[in-house]
């Protein structure tokens, strides 16, 4: 084990995947210099310009090069920047790297990991705060991941750049220097799908993902103090996600509130908690809650920022009218 | 002096194109086909001159009209025929349809239904190939339309920055659907703005497919050298309507009907005839052609439907509806 940070973490994991399989290869802007966040640095040192690319701002085409070379039997790990950017490469995405393998009969496969880091971080406003991660479920072809801690953002990107599948890849901007413990191990990797139990606890469920994870942790914390014992759910992988894990917590506790930082209309949030609603209706001691951003544009000024955003309080409120219910 | 065996071999292959074509668009008016078949009638001499230079080991990307290109590549128009109608033995295995044809044992990485899409996926597929230390070519075919669209400029940019072995072909058949390409275009056209992106372009007449050969094998040579990209724009006409369905209302009877004076079959086998060809030898390369596309299509007509359950396949490993 090592103490790395969030970014850090994650490029271990890309270089011993790099080292692990010279198929791999990285292409994005400013990855020569260690990209926007530090995340690619040294990286390009080690494995030349080749392998480690500097590309034009050229979105589309980094995608759509990307299913090319992977349809020619590479394994690109494409960088977008932030998720608003990779907007430009949308039908890249969509109509390229998602259909390609069932277009053609599977005789294409599209192994690209596609980085677009998401969220509100500091005064970045409308279009570099974005957390559009629902977007994506929607993609039948696609598998959607968010890691929330260092050791989850080695191991489930080490487990993204082995899978066979298209992978949209979500780190959180505000999570890059978050430390934590992170196996050492490079054949250590986190299965996709499988969900995490951050805070096992009896009372009520908090289903979550990516920075959430650390506020609802924050939250439950609070709540311990006053009483109620919180199980957090941290689904790790949005596509596919954990059901079992979902369904087996709501089970023990009976309540569920889902928090996403993402706007609350038709988010992620909403697919948890209709599926529990479906699938354990009558068993539930109190309706189920979610927790998101209003349907508004994200500010810049810090007190307007701050008003979108879903704060411990929210999920100690939420947690306690729940448990009166 | 042209060499009349490869012009004839050529030939041929452009009938079979034309056969192809003139059979599908039939089934689609009939109802057998049930989705837009794009045909590319008038456009063959193109994707067989193109084509003639290829190894079997490179690769090509093509668009919605990409029918001629997958058959000179390599594909089996049987199994072509089978997509379109979207039954069992389909390339796609009847998922695709005519604008997702692809054949990857023949190194023809897929139609595309998105408009100048193909570019960025060939401009990768070359910098893959290089990456794997192979040295294959990568030809990537796409309309006048498209070089209107953001992808063909950063494509074009993308493969001059990294030198990539890529051959651009813009078939200039001046339609872009019922649109007349120029009436939305700006600037001197396609050549222009590969040259100004870096990448050397050079025009041809593509309804001469031994001038397109010729100028292809150079450039083709050209690229495996180490040359970097090239982009060729062929002059052509698409004699026929957008799709199956489209009477083209919107052009001029006159046009159409002096544009069908310079069709590329034609005009080749006049050239076979100038070269000594006998005439019983071009008749039996046109009843050969008819003969393997009627087959195509009874082949498809009688074939059955996939199994409902591959509707679930092959959408993902990890997440998969089934
Ligand atoms: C991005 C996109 N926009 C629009 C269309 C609809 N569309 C299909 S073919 C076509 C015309 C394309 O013209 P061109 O590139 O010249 O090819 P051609 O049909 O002449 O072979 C259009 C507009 C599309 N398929 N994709
Ligand atoms: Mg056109």
């Amino acid at each position: 084990m090592s103490q790395l940070t969030y970014a850090q973490a994650a490029m271990a994991g890309l270089s011993e995947e790099m080292r692990r399989d010279p198929r791999v290869w990285a292409l994005g802007e400013d990855l020569g210099r260690g990209g926007v966040f530090g995340q690619y640095r040294g990286l390009q040192q080690e494995f030349g310009p080749q392998r480690v690319v500097d590309t034009p701002i050229s979105e589309s085409t980094i995608m759509g090069a990307a299913v090319g070379a992977a349809m020619v039997g590479t394994r690109p790990v494409v960088e977008l920047r932030f998720a608003d950017f990779a907007l430009c490469a949308v039908d890249e995405m969509v109509n390229q790297a998602a259909k390609a393998r069932f277009m053609f009969g599977g005789q294409a496969r599209v192994p690209v990991t596609i980085r677009q880091p998401v969220g509100m971080w500091r005064s970045s406003a409308a279009q570099h705060s974005q957390s559009l991660e629902a977007w994506y479920v929607h993609i039948p072809g696609l598998v959607v991941v968010m890691p929330a801690t260092p050791a989850d953002n080695k191991g489930l990107l080490k487990a993204s750049i082995r899978c066979d599948d298209p992978v949209i890849y979500m780190e959180h901007k505000d999570l890059w220097g978050l430390t934590g413990e992170v196996p050492d191990d490079a054949d250590v990797t986190v299965p996709l799908g499988q969900a995490r139990i951050a805070r096992d606890g009896a009372d009520v469920t908090v289903v979550t993902w990516s920075k959430m994870v650390h506020v609802s942790l924050s939250a439950a914390a609070e709540l311990a103090k006053r009483g109620l014992s919180v199980e957090v759910v941290d689904l790790r992988t949005l596509w596919p996600w954990d059901r079992t894990a979902v369904l087996s917590s709501v089970a023990k506790t009976g309540r569920l509130i889902v928090v996403q930082e993402a706007v609350l209309t038709c988010g992620f949030g909403a697919e948890v908690a209709a599926t529990v609603a479906e699938e354990m209706g009558g068993q539930l001691k109190a309706p189920v809650k979610r927790l998101g951003s209003p349907r508004a544009p994200i500010s810049y000024s810090r007190p307007l920022e701050d008003r979108v955003r879903v704060t411990v309080d929210h999920i100690v409120d939420a947690a306690l009218t729940l448990a009166r219910a | 002096m042209r060499d009349s065996k490869r012009l004839a071999a050529q030939y041929l292959t452009m009938r079979r194109i034309r056969a192809f074509e003139d059979r599908a668009e039939t089934m689609a008016r009939d109802g057998k086909v049930t989705g837009a078949v794009h045909a590319s009638v008038g456009q063959e001499g193109i994707a067989v001159g193109v084509c003639a230079n290829l190894l079997p080991s490179d690769k090509i990307t093509t668009t919605h009209r990409g029918h001629g290109h997958c058959i000179a590549k390599g594909t089996s128009p049987r199994a072509m025929m089978l997509e379109l109608f979207g039954k069992a033995g389909g390339t796609s295995g009847g998922k695709g349809g005519s604008m997702h044809i692809a054949d990857f044992s023949v190194g023809m990485l897929g139609a595309n239904g998105v408009v100048a899409d193909g570019l960025p996926i060939a401009v990768g597929a070359a910098q893959g190939e290089k990456l794997l230390g192979r040295d294959t070519v990568v030809c990537c075919f796409f309309g006048d339309g498209a070089t209107n669209r953001g992808p063909f400029m950063e494509a074009l940019n993308w493969a001059a920055v990294y030198r990539l072995p890529v051959l651009f072909v813009c078939e200039n058949n001046s339609y872009a659907s019922t649109t007349r390409t120029e009436t939305v275009t700006a600037g001197p056209g396609p050549s222009a703005r590969a040259e100004s992106l870096g990448v050397p372009a050079f025009s041809v007449d593509g309804n001469d497919v031994a001038a397109v050969d010729e100028l292809a094998g150079r450039l083709v040579r050209e690229i495996r050298a180490g040359a970097g990209p090239k982009f060729i724009e062929a002059r052509t006409y698409r004699l026929h309507g957008h799709t199956a369905a489209d009477a083209g209302a919107y052009r001029d009877a006159r046009e159409v009907e002096e544009r069908w004076t310079s069709d590329p079959i034609a005009r080749c086998a006049a050239e076979l005839r100038r070269l000594g060809v006998p005439d019983s030898d071009i008749t039996a390369m046109d009843e050969a052609a008819e003969r393997e596309m009627a087959d195509a299509v009874a082949i498809a007509l009688a074939a059955p439907w996939p199994d409902p359950r591959t509707a679930f396949t092959d959408v993902q490993d990890v997440g998969a509806p089934v």
